[in-house]
């Protein structure tokens, strides 16, 4: 009697966890199945793409990166995105960790009010100075320039109120106590105790702020007109609207393109990134 | 002295970010409510001074208005399954027994990653007609023989776009809500378990009103976010019958950079942060009123 009722509940356990297991799959296979299917489209020819259901490798991958590569030098726009997001990482990390550490460290006039100016800035709608930022740029003959694209690295919110938050915490005052009795100058704390004792702080930061900036679509579309200075998901924009009727295989390689650094970076730096989600609830970007 | 000293090295700090904050951040968004109020001459570069002509015509845009509910209902079409989906599974894999969590958290997460532009070409393609992906396995699966056109059928061209933000999402809000599960401590299960309580009680009665705080905060974020949609409907449809997926943003995008309309893109860019602001504020107002009904 006693061995029945231990064998249903056995039975009963293992079917909820076989349902679990079946819908996290499931879920699993269904998340991935847009990439699948771009491996495998990138390797047929447009008439197999739209004709049958391409599921399994096809032959065709060289001839679609070739003809990708005569509508558009895909790796230009790489290259001109992988540059821009390194050197907008930079100056997002040196200068946010800068305002950051004042903010945390120094006792100074009108501290509170800025900011918190800074925390209402953060809150207002992205695209409200669009227009406004694009008129500027040109009233100051800077489009088609980088430079309109890099400076504004240096004042990233978000990456202020993380590495205040995060300095408050993990940085103790003796320290910068200590260092200035020894008679270290204020740059000098800052780059040799502040800036090391940040570390995990600024690979977080430094890998979300490299995401971000890879994706980053709308100011490089409205300020870059030159097609070779264009970024990367600009010119995968343009390959679409561009060509009259749409070449699938072909974009189905510039896609595989821009998709495979954010895959290698999340390979290696998946932990950091999921955990900063978790931990920063309020920080975003 | 040391700190007055000290005090002009704060300052030396917030520098420069304080420099090209007023400049490039604080200084355009006062630029374009001045350019709402001009009509701009995109041959002759001239701006002249029209008062409120562009709010009027804003106002009394049919588009406008056709955009703000493209941009509701596409929202609509992504938080809810992003949610279920996203509750659903956090609470699988908070489960003792589950194998593997961090590799499927990740194939979860991984599209949030994905640039918003190459999300739209993706699902460009995959819903193409009548040679997309979908349509060849629902054909090849004997579901709808006949070829869905989802680009130019308006409510599913907007389902569309809404799968696809889900699909960009719901890995994140997991392990937004996964670190909302590990915050209950593990006593309030254990007292519930002495009672008898078996499984589904346990998660209906303690773990969803607990996470209460952690979902509202995701929708509250997701409405700031989801209302300014603009890459992946720009990529996904945009030549759709009805213009189905044209959002706010992306219609100030068109007056502006496609039209070079500057006065009325600006126009329209303060009109959607009243949007924004006006079901922010409904949000705020319906979380504090259900906080004080659980009080």
């Amino acid at each position: 009697m006693s061995m029945n009722i231990n064998t249903r509940a056995i039975v009963k356990r293992r079917l909820c966890h076989f349902a679990g297991y079946l819908v996290l799959w499931a879920i699993a296979v269904l998340c991935f199945f847009p990439f699948y299917s771009m491996l495998m489209g990138s390797t047929h020819d447009n008439l197999a793409i739209t004709t049958t259901l391409t599921l399994t490798p096809g032959t065709k991958f060289v001839e679609n990166y070739n003809r990708m590569m005569q509508n558009k030098d895909i790796w230009l726009g790489f290259f001109n995105s992988l540059w821009l997001a390194l050197a907008n990482t930079g100056l997002c990390l040196y200068f946010s960790a800068m305002t950051g550490y004042a903010f945390s460290k120094f006792r100074f006039k009108g501290r509170g009010g800025l900011f918190a100016f800074i925390m209402v800035v953060m809150m207002l709608p992205g695209q409200l100075g669009v227009i406004g930022f694009f008129r500027l740029i040109s009233d100051m003959k800077l489009l088609n320039s980088y430079i309109p694209l890099v400076i504004p690295a240096i004042s990233n919110c978000f990456a202020v109120f993380f590495f205040k938050q995060y300095l408050d915490s993990g940085l103790p005052n003796e320290m910068i106590e200590a260092a200035l009795i020894d008679g270290s100058t204020e740059l000098g704390i800052y780059h040799r105790i502040v800036l090391p004792c940040m570390g995990a702080a600024l690979v977080t930061q430094g890998v979300m702020s490299f995401i971000g900036n890879w994706n980053s679509y709308l100011n490089p579309l409205i300020i870059l007109t030159e097609t070779k200075k264009m970024t990367l998901p600009v010119l995968l924009a343009s390959i679409k609207s561009g060509a009259g009727s749409a070449d699938y295989g072909a974009q189905y390689v510039g896609i595989l393109i821009s998709v495979a650094p954010l895959l290698v970076i999340f390979s290696f730096a998946n932990k950091v990134i999921m955990e900063k989600i978790s931990i920063g609830s309020a920080v975003k970007g | 002295m040391a700190i007055k000293r000290r005090q002009k090295w704060a300052y030396l700090f917030i520098l420069p970010f304080f420099a090209t904050f007023l400049t490039f951040g604080i200084y355009p968004i006062f630029y374009t409510f001045y350019i709402s109020f001009h009509d701009y001459n995109p041959l002759t570069l001239q701006m002249t001074f029209v008062g409120l002509d562009n709010y009027d015509r804003l106002i009394h845009s049919a588009y406008f208005f056709d955009s703000i509910l493209n941009t509701i209902v596409i929202w609509l079409f992504s938080i809810i399954p992003q949610l279920t989906i996203a509750i659903i599974l956090s609470l699988i894999l908070n489960e003792r027994w589950v194998k593997n969590k961090s590799l499927l958290r990740s194939v979860y997460y991984f599209p949030n990653l994905i640039t918003p532009v190459t999300i739209g070409m993706l699902f460009n393609m995959l819903f193409g007609y009548p040679g997309g992906m979908v349509n060849n396995l629902m054909a090849s699966i004997g579901l709808f023989p006949q070829a869905v056109d989802f680009a130019n059928t308006p409510i599913l061209a907007k389902m569309v776009g809404g799968i696809a933000i889900c699909w960009q999402n719901f890995g994140y809000n997991i392990i937004f809500i996964t670190a909302g599960l590990h915050s209950i401590s593990s006593d309030v299960y254990e007292a519930a378990e002495v009672d008898g309580a078996n499984a589904w009680q346990r998660t209906r009665s303690i773990t969803l009103p607990l996470l209460k705080p952690i979902m509202l905060y995701i929708m509250i974020t997701s409405i700031i976010g989801g209302l300014q949609i603009f890459d992946i409907p720009k990529m996904l449809f945009k030549d759709g019958l009805g213009n189905a997926t044209r959002t706010m943003v992306l219609y100030m995008y068109e007056a502006a950079f496609e039209n070079w309309q500057f006065g009325f893109g600006a126009a329209c860019a303060y009109g959607i942060a009243v949007v924004i602001g006006f079901f922010s504020l409904i949000s705020i107002l319906v979380t504090n009123r259900k906080g004080k009904e659980a009080k």
